[in-house]
């Protein structure tokens, strides 16, 4: 059932323009942007060979360009989340589901692995760029890997809760803006000094970014994980409850 | 019909804040029976058929689906309603038979049974010809069919439709009509309108809400031939006083309307037809009108919902199109 749903959603995300238009647009953006770190690195390379534990081609390339494929997904998730549910409200579709033997649960899971699905082929793309480095060079491919689990659990919690915010309103623009916000905010609430205490250490904590940064620079730990996995079962929860609570009083 | 209960509604309550929507709403459907749901805009038609369907929980009361509880056992009760709301669900940028695909899933069909619960119901809607046509290029009765198909796809023992045929044109609405009619062969359906004579052509048994609460619960047969209050318009030559023929037939009201014409109302349950014809001859009034007036489905309505006596209404017993609205 959950498959069901998944894939309809699928379907309708590759029947509107405004998926492909996304990955065009990210993809040509990403591209430009990974040439001119490839540039970049190719001045820097012979100084750098004769530095002792200098940075090299993954720390250079590969993890600034998934600190650049982080910001473009957080501006661009607003739009693919925004009529997850808020647009079945407003054309008056979300009777079928409610009326059908599905549970709620089901109904947003199988959303969220709807877009979901989108957004691992968006980022199995991005992946490919620093894969082609393998063309001419190596790769640490243990921080690769690093960096982009990092990119997923980010991708992963940003649909969240923009699934959650969809939930909240029938109007997809409210929604949109009401993500974009959200993520922004989370996104820069970390403290800007480093080995911030008391509240300042709260916040670091809180923020999106903390945890990917330290992914990036392949510090692999389970407290990063576990606070994707808290965050995205959160939004989860909260959406299933939210449509629940229409069902209960509308 | 059988004598079967398919839907058990009982105690039905719901409130939107303060607001009753439905207070107290109780009404059994049976196996095969099509049952038209009337009210005034905004009497919590369309609210009852939501809570049926399960997409909206009710405050208080209970409604049970061939033996499953809408509350308790969700999935069971849902699996055997199809439901079509005010405003069809449909994903414009799908086809129909992308769409009807999608909801037969929905519905639980497996995948072997699903081309042949298609096939079915594309062709009991009419649209065999319609399977690759996107959705939001259809005409409205062709998206109503689509909406219609959606809700029978899964077999389901009760169909739930909502103003079914609004905004169609009188052809469709008569396809709409005879697409109803046969469905009530073997599902039960509950049907809302606020157009009359759709309930006097298509259900067995009608039931007026008005306000949140039932007012009438009544097989249509028994609507047409038994209300009370049936009234005559008789007209004479040479009439008799109004008095005179208040005593002879004994009728509770007798009002003159000119012109040697009267308008009789008879005591509840008397029909002083006959009589009046042979005292006529006897008497030689000359009696040269006399119009029943049967009591429609229109005055009952009226009268129910307005809390007018329908006697007030003018004398013309044909059914409008819509009524208070």
């Amino acid at each position: 059932m959950i498959l069901t749903i998944a894939a309809r959603e699928l379907r309708s995300l590759f029947l509107s323009p405004l998926a492909w238009s996304i990955l065009a647009v990210l993809q040509a953006i990403l591209a430009w942007r990974f040439l001119w770190l490839v540039e970049g690195f190719l001045q820097v390379q012979p100084q750098l060979v004769s530095i002792e534990g200098a940075p090299g081609l993954t720390e250079i390339v590969v993890s600034n360009l998934f600190v650049w494929a982080a910001v473009l997904m957080l501006l661009v998730m607003p739009l693919l989340t925004m009529r997850l549910v808020s647009e079945e409200r407003r054309s008056r579709t979300l009777p079928l589901l409610l009326s059908a033997p599905v549970s709620m649960t089901e109904i947003i899971l199988g959303k969220y692995l709807g877009i979901m699905s989108f957004l691992i082929c968006v980022l199995g793309l991005v992946a490919l760029m620093p894969l082609s480095l393998l063309l001419g060079g190596s790769l640490d491919f243990g921080l690769v890997a690093s960096g982009m689990l990092g990119l997923l659990l980010v991708t992963a919690s940003f649909a969240a809760a923009g699934l959650f915010l969809s939930t909240m309103t029938e109007q997809p623009t409210v929604a949109a803006i009401g993500t974009l916000g959200l993520l922004l905010l989370l996104w820069i609430l970390k403290a800007e000094t480093a080995g911030a205490e008391g509240k300042d250490a709260i916040l670091t904590y809180l923020s999106i970014s903390s945890h990917f940064e330290a992914m990036l620079r392949g510090v692999f730990d389970t407290q990063h994980i576990v606070y994707y996995v808290l965050f995205v079962a959160t939004f989860l929860v909260m959406s299933i409850r939210r449509l629940d609570a229409e069902r209960l009083q509308e | 019909m059988s004598t079967e209960i398919l839907v058990r509604v009982e105690g039905l309550e719901r409130y939107y804040g303060e607001h009753a929507a439905v207070r107290g709403v109780s009404f059994d459907v049976k196996r095969g029976e099509v049952l038209g749901f009337l009210g005034p805009n905004g009497a919590g038609k369309s609210t009852t058929m939501q809570i049926i369907a399960g997409s909206l929980a009710p405050s208080a009361g209970q409604v049970i689906v061939n033996g499953a509880d809408i509350l308790d056992r969700p999935r069971e009760a849902k699996r055997q309603t199809g439901y079509l709301p005010e405003q069809p669900p449909l994903y414009r940028e799908l086809t129909v038979d992308e769409y009807l695909r999608y909801s037969a899933r929905l519905h639980g069909i497996t995948r072997k049974g699903i081309d042949s619960a298609m096939q079915r119901a594309k062709s009991r809607c009419g649209l065999n010809d319609a399977g690759r046509r996107l959705i939001g290029n259809l005409s409205k009765g062709y998206q109503q069919r689509v909406g219609i198909a959606q809700a029978i796809i899964h077999s389901p023992a009760v169909v739930i439709l909502d103003e079914p045929t609004v905004g169609l044109d009188p052809i469709q609405v008569r396809e709409i009509r005879s697409l109803i009619r046969e469905l009530g062969g073997e599902h039960s359906v509950i049907l809302s309108t606020h157009i009359l004579p759709e309930v006097q052509t298509i259900c067995d048994r009608v039931q007026i809400i008005h306000q949140g609460s039932l007012v009438l619960n009544e097989d249509l047969a028994d609507l047409s031939t038994g209300m009370p209050g049936a009234e005559l318009t008789v007209g004479f030559r040479e009439p008799p006083a109004a008095g005179l023929l208040k005593d002879t037939f004994g009728l509770a009201h007798v009002e003159s309307i000119g012109a040697g014409r009267f308008r009789l109302r008879p005591e509840p349950g008397t029909d002083p037809t006959d009589e009046l014809v042979s005292r006529s001859v006897s008497e030689q009034w000359g009696l040269n009108e006399l119009t029943p007036h049967r009591q429609s489905l229109e005055d009952v309505f009226v009268q129910l919902t307005c809390g007018e006596d329908p006697s007030a209404e003018s004398p013309s017993s044909g059914v409008a199109e819509e009524a208070a609205t």
